[in-house]
């Protein structure tokens, strides 16, 4: 089985990011990028999958510019076998994303995508639900525990009450959460032998995808700062504040 | 402009997050309707039809939607859908789950996790973890959005809608729920606290984690949330996490303990109103958000306080 892995290449979540001063958007220039923290959980589990021996190959695909290379070639250097970039240099929203990676998905086949829950720059959460729809796929999104067994998932999910286990048939498309895993890094000789992986490169034309976005960003803005607290000096000043100036005890 | 919201239920009780998305449609401007898809689940119509503001209340009753999965309400949301023009769910895990589902099988972008109207079109969204605030405009003619529970309030009861029934799908889907692990607290629901306490890495183990917020949550009436790595370390059940990538919260009393203020958590809790934060070390960033910060060893403060109280 093939197993497909969308990497999504973003801010560095240590990054303080700002806000450019003409409302344009966030300043992404000179900053550091990394593969969305979910994805690399994507990769990891994918990676895991195929050393138990229920995966036969690890495809990993980023959709945007030219650089998302790096993102492909750090989920190489994790363990991926290779890459396929759809590049360009349009703004890409879910819907698009969604739509580049079931034309991917058709043309290679996997048995399963693996995508992460969120991508921690627009915090969209949307494009494994939209990618299994478009396929008619079914769908294990938030995913802390994956068990393959002939042909069919055992997914354990984190929803908002506690877990959820659900049990569906493959093909089919898993977003990861958290507690999934840990991913590993990289080791030197990997970082070194992913130069040499391959990298097919695709556009959303040849793909025959329309990607224009659907939503206009009119303003990006700071959120409303909160007004400097104070340092109390004990647990009696705390209690002190919190009921008769602050009122909520 | 046609509104319809999609309850979040499970089949016996509707989710407080529904009353927050009909806020939602409060703020655009018009009534709307309640989809209650599920099975055995009139109970749920019922209590949907009491919330004010609910135009009608459409129940779709099938054994195929018994387990609430993703594909059985998406292809139940389907068969209405192009009668709206705004279709509203909560943001939550079941709402982030289904409502992109319903997005792309319209061929219509989804709106993530809306805190603001501007208009029937435009919507503002917070983005790279709450530290910039997105205003976009929709040019769809279906609008289907996740909303932010903690920025709108919840509609009242008071209302007494119709309740129709709708026709049903008749097949479920592949997937299947096999098994459901709830996490059992008689605690308020974290989302709906007025008051939360909550433990992070600095608590050093669930004994202690346990040990030192249960009394304190106990005299405050509060629910009990954590930091991830909380959750990792296996101090707390996962929903209890708090932040980008977890819950979003926003109660009259946050208190932080033992909790460093990555971003990532901060995302989650700085529309608290009141943030008390103790910790040992003055320079965590969570004393940047704080109202009240506290630098001392929570193992002595927190008994001390919990005491005190
Ligand atoms: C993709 C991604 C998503 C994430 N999502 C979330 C999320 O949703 N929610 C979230 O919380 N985090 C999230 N994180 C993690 C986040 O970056 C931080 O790692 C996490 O919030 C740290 O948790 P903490 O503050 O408990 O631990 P630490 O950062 O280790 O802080 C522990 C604090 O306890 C204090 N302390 C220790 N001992 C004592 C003592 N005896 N008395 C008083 N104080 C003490 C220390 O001074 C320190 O400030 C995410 C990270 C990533 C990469
Ligand atoms: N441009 C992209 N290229 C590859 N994968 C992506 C891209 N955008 C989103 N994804 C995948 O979809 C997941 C969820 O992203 P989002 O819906 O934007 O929050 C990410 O974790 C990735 O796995």
């Amino acid at each position: 089985m093939k197993i497909l892995v969308p990497v999504k290449r973003v801010v560095d979540y240590n990054v303080k990011i700002r806000v450019k001063p003409d409302g344009s958007g966030v300043d992404t220039a000179n900053v550091k990028m990394s593969m969305n923290p979910f994805d690399e959980i994507a990769v990891e589990e994918a990676i895991r999958l195929k050393e138990a021996g229920v995966a036969s190959e690890v495809v990993a695909v980023s959709c945007g510019v030219a650089q998302c290379q790096e993102t492909l070639r750090a989920a190489m250097a994790m363990g991926a076998d290779r890459g396929i970039l759809v590049q360009t240099d349009v703004e890409l929203q879910p819907l698009a994303v969604a739509k580049l990676l079931k034309a991917v998905v058709e043309k290679e086949q996997p048995g399963l995508v693996i995508a992460g829950k969120q991508a921690i720059d627009d915090d969209a959460n949307q494009t494994g639900q939209m990618l299994a729809a478009l396929l008619g796929w079914p769908q294990a999104t938030f995913a802390s525990k994956v068990v393959v067994t002939d042909g069919k998932l055992t997914v354990t999910r984190e929803v908002d009450g506690g877990l959820e286990t659900l049990e569906l048939p493959l093909p089919a498309v898993i977003t990861t959460d958290l507690r999934l895993n840990e991913p590993r890094f990289a080791t030197l000789p990997n970082i070194m032998k992913a130069k040499k992986k391959p990298i097919d490169t695709l556009t959303p034309e040849a793909l025959g995808v329309d990607v224009t976005p659907r939503l206009a960003t009119l303003k990006v803005e700071e959120p409303p700062k909160r007004k400097a607290g104070v340092m109390v000096g004990s647990v009696d000043e705390l209690i002190e504040k919190l009921r008769n100036e602050a009122k909520v005890i | 402009m046609k509104i319809l919201v999609i309850a979040e239920h499970d089949n016996q009780k509707l989710a407080p997050a529904t009353a927050h998305a009909l806020g939602a449609a409060k703020a655009l401007g018009a009534a709307a309707d309640v989809l209650v898809a599920g099975h055995g689940c009139r109970a749920v119509a019922e209590q949907a039809a009491k919330l004010e503001g609910v135009a009608r209340v459409l129940l779709a009753d099938s054994p195929a939607l018994a387990d609430l999965t993703a594909e059985a309400l998406a292809a139940q949301a389907l068969q209405i859908a192009k009668e709206y023009t705004h279709i509203l769910v909560p943001a939550t895990a079941f709402g982030k789950n289904v409502a992109p589902r319903i997005a792309a099988l319209l061929d219509v972008a989804q709106i993530s996790d809306i805190v603001k109207v501007i208009d029937a079109d435009t919507f503002v969204r917070p983005i790279y973890a709450g530290n910039a605030l997105a205003t976009v405009r929709s040019g769809d003619p279906v609008k289907v959005i996740t909303v932010r529970g903690t920025a709108f309030d919840a509609v009242g009861e008071g209302g007494n809608a119709p309740i129709e029934t709708i026709e049903a799908i008749a097949e479920s889907g592949p997937t299947k729920v096999v098994g459901r692990e709830v996490t059992k607290s008689a605690r308020p629901e974290l989302t709906n606290a007025r008051v939360i306490v909550s433990g992070g890495r600095g608590l050093g183990s669930a004994e202690k984690f346990h040990e030192l917020l249960e009394p304190l949550a106990d005299k405050l009436g509060a629910a009990i949330g954590a930091s991830r790595a909380a959750v990792d370390a296996g101090y707390a059940p996962n929903d209890y996490q708090v932040g980008q990538t977890g819950k979003i919260v926003a109660p009259e009393l946050y208190v932080a303990i033992g909790i460093s203020g990555a971003i990532q958590h901060l995302a989650g809790m700085k529309d608290s109103k009141v943030i008390v934060a103790i910790n040992k070390d003055p320079e965590a960033p969570i004393f940047q958000v704080a109202d009240y910060g506290l630098v001392a060893d929570l193992f002595q403060a927190v008994p001390e306080l919990t005491q005190k109280l």
